[in-house]
């Protein structure tokens, strides 16, 4: 056997010998990422509601104590969730689970990769624990995704070891222009790169604030190096589709199903509308009879400060 | 014969783009099956890797299930990665309740047998058909919350198995020993994901398998 990488360690400088391999690597991380697209990850707060995601046909659900539109009415400080209640998460479901750690917070990112957790979604849902940096995700064994509005706010998470992306919508409202414009802008951005000249490529990751090298990288294949999701503000199988669409690769929905007036059935209709986005006939067919969405708040009527999308920098 | 065989990639859920670039690479002419129609068209057939659960619950929803199992026992040639090896499973272990297979493979599949994600792992892998011929190369192998084969029947060739012992000689704690490469008559399967490691050769022989049959 020509097996010279069995004995090498992870980033995190912890033993590989337990592993047939090497865990942890760029590959790996982003490979999960790969693994998820077409499909749908949604936002649990029970254990129940966990079964019913899995049930429903989730690719993976996000643990968390609060969905975003309670932690908007409620307000106070958002942290990471109760261990006990992760535990409760990832007993109870086979499917990959995701749990957020508060911008800049890597201790909590720490503690949730001991929980098991598949990815950690460094999250402007949760209140910042650092104005100035986010976590140095390259440091740990266990993937991060990352929201992003634009393409050097994505290019910069992908820099700190970021291996998927979700464009930003403003989580907890159940309206989906924020993230339409995030998903647009990001889209429009990986266009105007791939026109450009590469001697142009210089200023361009000066003014998207991004390495060089992957700026020309992203100018080369007309994409971003790691998967692309979107998230916030999604509440029908419509607003699904819409986002596959204009590009996603797959969807995060947080309050809009367990707010909604039948979780059940909207969970099934919104992972049906995301594997036929393009398909107007089926969209039709699984949004009927599925009771109220939740009650939606309209993002311009939100003041700016309690505007998640606009933090993380 | 065909020369490049049309092969379909199950396009539910999952890494698809992936095995589309990878059956391009290795001569084939791939093609996205949603539906039936789709389904009918092709000389083979790909099930990506993905979420297993989900591609079952959409399959069972778009009718695609008692197609793709006809299909199976008709002759067609599938290879599938990681999700697709457990739904190529007669039998699996640690799946959710309800969960059901396509079957065909006469193997007993373990559902995320080596972990969690932070157990994902790459290695280069000796796989038979790959590595053992001439000039050839181990293969790197990308496990992500992979299953492995706990058994298998009288029929099926086994391609591929963790290693006892790491080259230092220390051993594998997980997995040691397990099967994670199969073929059963025209049925393929991996626990690894070829398709994002920009190594075409798994692709070639399911290609090579399929201008057999073709």
């Amino acid at each position: 056997m020509t097996n010279e990488n069995l004995n090498t360690t992870a980033p995190s400088g912890a033993p590989a010998e337990a592993s047939a391999g090497v865990v942890g690597t760029a590959r790996v991380k982003r490979g999960m990422a790969e693994m998820l697209k077409g499909g749908v990850i949604m936002d649990v707060v029970t254990p129940e509601q966990a079964k019913i995601a899995e049930d429903a046909g989730a690719v993976a659900v996000m643990a968390l104590e609060r969905v975003p539109a309670d932690i908007r009415a409620q307000g106070g400080v958002a942290r990471m969730s109760d261990p006990d209640m992760i535990d409760g998460i990832v007993e109870a479901v086979s499917i990959p689970v995701m749990a957020k750690a508060r911008i800049g917070h890597f201790v909590e990112a720490q503690v949730l990769e001991a929980l098991g957790v598949d990815y950690i979604d460094e999250s402007e849902v949760l209140t910042p624990a650092d104005y100035a940096n986010h976590i140095d995700k390259w440091a740990f064994t266990v993937p991060f995704v990352c929201g992003a509005t634009n393409l050097g706010e994505a290019l910069r998470r992908i820099t700190e070891g970021a291996a998927m992306i979700r464009s930003k919508g403003e989580a907890g409202t159940g309206d989906v222009s924020n993230a339409t414009t995030h998903m647009r802008q990001i889209r429009q951005q990986i266009r105007a790169l791939s026109s450009l000249p590469e001697d142009e490529l210089f200023v361009a990751a000066k003014e998207l604030q991004a390495p060089y090298e992957l700026v020309a990288e992203v100018a080369r294949t007309g994409q971003l190096p790691v998967v692309l999701f979107t998230a916030g503000g999604i509440a029908t199988p419509a607003d699904a589709a819409m986002m596959m669409q204009l590009g996603a690769q797959g969807v995060f929905v947080g309050s809009g199903i367990f707010k909604s007036g039948d979780p059940v059935a909207r969970a099934k209709a919104i992972v049906q509308a995301t594997t036929f986005y393009d398909d107007p006939a089926v969209i039709a067919k699984v949004s009927r009879g599925l009771g109220e969405a939740m009650v939606g708040i309209n993002v311009e009527a939100e003041p700016a400060p309690v505007r998640l999308a606009e933090r993380g920098w | 014969m065909t020369t490049r065989p049309t092969i379909g990639v199950l396009a539910l859920q999952g890494d698809v783009r992936e095995h589309v670039r990878a059956l391009e690479a290795a001569g084939a002419r791939p093609v996205p099956v949603r539906r039936r129609s789709e389904l009918d068209a092709v000389d083979a057939l790909v099930l990506p890797g993905g979420e297993s659960t989900t591609i079952d619950k959409l399959l069972r929803i778009v009718e695609l299930d008692e197609p793709l199992r006809a299909a199976v026992r008709g002759g067609l040639p599938v290879y599938g990665s990681c999700a697709g090896m457990i739904l190529l499973a007669d039998r699996i272990e640690g799946g959710i309740e309800g969960q059901r297979t396509l079957g065909g493979m006469d193997v007993t599949v373990r559902r995320n047998a080596f972990g969690r994600q932070v157990d994902s792992f790459e290695a280069d892998l000796d796989v038979a058909g790959i590595s053992d011929a001439p000039g050839g190369e181990p293969v790197r192998t990308v496990f992500i919350r992979a299953p492995w084969i706990e058994q298998v029947g009288p029929q099926v060739e086994v391609l591929a198995r963790i290693p006892a012992r790491a080259t230092d000689g220390s051993p594998v704690a997980v997995g040691a020993g397990k099967i994670v490469a199969a073929r059963h008559g025209r049925l393929l399967a991996t626990s690894f994901h070829p398709e994002i490691t920009g190594d075409a050769r798994v692709h070639a022989l399911f290609v090579n398998l399929v201008r057999e049959q073709v």
